[in-house]
């Protein structure tokens, strides 16, 4: 950076007058470029998580703008389809005659549809209210109190939790039909209400809340209940309310469960409506998916933040 | 020396006793109030049940005999077994790392810009789509006459040749995508930033500071991430079941799917068996899981 022939041994003063302007420029040209060089990658990043999340929107778009078309409009497209003939599928984001016929039709003239929407509202409803009423308590347990056998037990809720539905249908079938409750709505309410997600999710909130504050409270003379409801539950809003939502989702899409222990039909969810709209109706089929959607999305746009802290704090303690 | 130590150690542990450990009564009763509910309809509904087939596994289910473990042997000398074993195992072999590693970069890109936070959002919307919509989906994408197909100017059916298992991964990407990414924007936020500048200040670059301070610091957060994406992981059979019904593409072919084939053929003895072998399998899984997350903290 500096000559050496300016160096002579008293004057140190001098040499950095000199070298200051000279490194000053060029560290104002390394700095230039750096800056040029971050904000082309953050541009480029920015481009990526854009685009990236627009193309996995798009199939919801893509219902979207398709439940506006006409069953006439759809047969047209998906001619090729349903003829299995060559050519292809046609797409128009914005239909010729853009309607509201197929939620009209729905919502108005098709009874099944409001009676199943009802039967997914009562199973939802009845299921979240088990699960908060038995798994919050249980997961307040597993996170405050010490017994014997309590690893174990957890690691055992667990591994249920991980258990796909298909690996314990026998076992529950068997149940429900000793118990007579096969075919009734209790047949998927019951065994969803014991369901062990919940409690893995919010026993993770309730590992949150420093341990010194039950102590406290025990000394000021807090009965265990008073705990639970005081210090607990309003510290661990967020994962409660998160399990609520994400179990809401779970419920809403329920499948395997009443496919496997409903026959009768009157009684199904309307996640079941859906797969029996063909692809000869797809009009209507995208437009009973917007109205899943839509109850699906009011939920997640109200819960939202509480949503995204309850998953926080679940995230965060071991 | 050593046994001092040893004998140390021992004493700590003695002395670790939990806080709260059975202090008196009240609280015993306490703990017990609070999750015996839950844990009598957890066994009489799965337990219980689960114990009765982990029985029945080492019988005939026609005239209850004791057979040892040939129901077991007869599984694995299924060549349907092997196959949809197979294919779960491959699948989440790539999908859930893919999803970590994807998800991971994600958060990453967004965590460096706090303005960009917002744009999660468009990640968490595939979440709330019912799966019978996404057939629907699937088809107009996929089909025969589909858009990719006019894409690429063919008709193949990709759902019908080995691409199926791609197509099935990359929705399984698609749906869990914005779950995972919060849950690793969760974790970024909680590294502490002092710690970070530190790193900085004693020189490290912005890989090594990455992988000496952010990683460890999301050990906790990964733990749930991992055991709620393999959890996905089995759910995205909804979809796979919506569009090959029983018998799919085999490379898509899944435990589920020999599972449901098993209860629909009153295939008792072998479902039994399955069963205690898929709990098995998990159950290891998951304590492995645990021990190494107990192990180092």
């Amino acid at each position: 950076m500096y000559d050496n022939s300016f160096y002579n041994g008293s004057s140190e003063w001098q040499l950095t007058e000199i070298s200051r302007p000279l490194s000053g420029r060029f560290e104002m040209d390394e700095i230039k470029l750096r800056k040029i060089w971050h904000r082309g990658t953050k541009l480029l990043q920015l481009t990526a998580v854009l685009v990236l999340g627009l193309l996995i929107c798009l199939p919801v778009l893509l219902l979207f703008f398709g439940s506006l078309a006409d069953s006439i409009e759809w047969t047209e497209r998906m001619r090729p389809l349903l003829g299995n003939t060559e050519g292809y599928i046609s797409w128009k984001w914005i239909p010729d005659y853009p309607t509201l016929e197929n939620f009209r039709e729905l919502l108005f003239l098709t009874p099944e549809f409001l009676a199943l929407f009802w039967n997914s509202m009562k199973l939802s409803a009845c299921i979240l209210a088990g699960q908060l009423l038995v798994g919050v308590p249980s997961a307040w347990c597993f996170a405050v109190y010490d017994f014997k056998g309590k690893n174990i037990l957890f690691s055992v809720y667990v591994i249920l939790m991980l258990l796909p539905f298909q690996v314990t249908m026998l076992a529950r079938y068997l149940v429900l039909n000793g118990m007579g409750l096969l075919d009734t709505h209790a047949a998927v309410i019951l065994p969803a209400v014991f369901s062990t997600f919940p409690v893995f999710l919010v026993y993770r909130g309730f590992r949150g809340i420093p341990r010194e504050l039950y102590e406290v409270a025990r000394i000021d003379g807090a009965g265990e209940w008073m705990i639970f409801r005081r210090i607990g539950l309003p510290l661990a809003e967020g994962s409660v309310m998160a399990a609520f939502v994400l179990g809401f989702f779970e419920v809403w899409n329920l499948m395997e469960e009443p496919l496997a222990f409903l026959k009768d039909m009157s009684l199904w969810p309307l996640s079941l409506y859906l797969p029996e709209i063909g692809a000869d109706r797809a009009g209507r089929a995208c437009a009973a998916s917007v109205l899943t959607l839509a109850v699906s999305l009011q939920i997640f746009g109200v819960f939202r933040d509480s949503l995204e802290q309850g998953i926080v704090s679940s995230a965060l303690k071991g | 020396m050593e046994k001092l130590r040893w004998a140390e150690k021992r004493e700590q542990k003695k002395n670790r006793k939990p806080a709260i450990s059975g202090r008196n009564r009240k609280q015993r009763q306490a703990a017990a109030c609070f999750l015996l509910p839950g844990l009598a309809g957890v066994s009489i509904f799965v337990l219980i049940p689960f114990g009765n087939v982990f029985v029945s596994s080492f019988r005939t289910s026609l005239t209850r005999q004791f057979v040892g473990i040939s129901n077991y042997l007869s599984i694995f000398r299924n060549t349907a077994f092997r196959l949809a074993a197979g294919n779960t195992v491959r699948f989440i072999a790539l999908g859930v790392p893919l999803l970590l590693v994807i998800s991971l970069l994600l958060a990453l890109m967004i965590n460096a810009s706090p303005k960009w936070d917002k744009y999660k959002y468009l990640y968490l919307l595939p979440m709330a789509i019912p799966a019978a919509t996404m057939v629907l989906v699937w088809r107009i994408l996929f089909a025969r006459q589909g858009f990719l197909n006019r894409l690429l100017e063919t008709h193949v059916d990709f759902l019908g040749e080995g691409s199926a298992f791609y197509i099935v991964l990359g929705s399984y990407l698609w749906k869990n995508l914005g779950y995972t990414l919060v849950l690793w924007l969760a974790g970024l936020k909680a590294v502490p930033g002092d710690m970070l500048d530190a790193a900085r200040v004693d020189g490290a670059g912005k890989l090594v500071s990455f992988l000496r301070v952010t990683l460890p610091n999301l050990k906790g957060s990964m733990y749930t991430i991992l055991v709620v994406s393999l959890l996905n992981s089995f759910k995205i059979f909804r979809e796979v079941y919506l569009v090959g019904g029983a018998y799919p593409q085999e490379g898509i072919y899944m435990l589920q799917h020999i599972f449901n084939n098993w209860y629909t053929n009153l295939d008792f003895d072998k479902m039994a068996a399955g069963a205690v072998m898929s709990a098995v399998v998990l159950g290891g899984i998951s304590l492995i899981l645990q021990r190494l997350w107990d192990r180092e903290d």
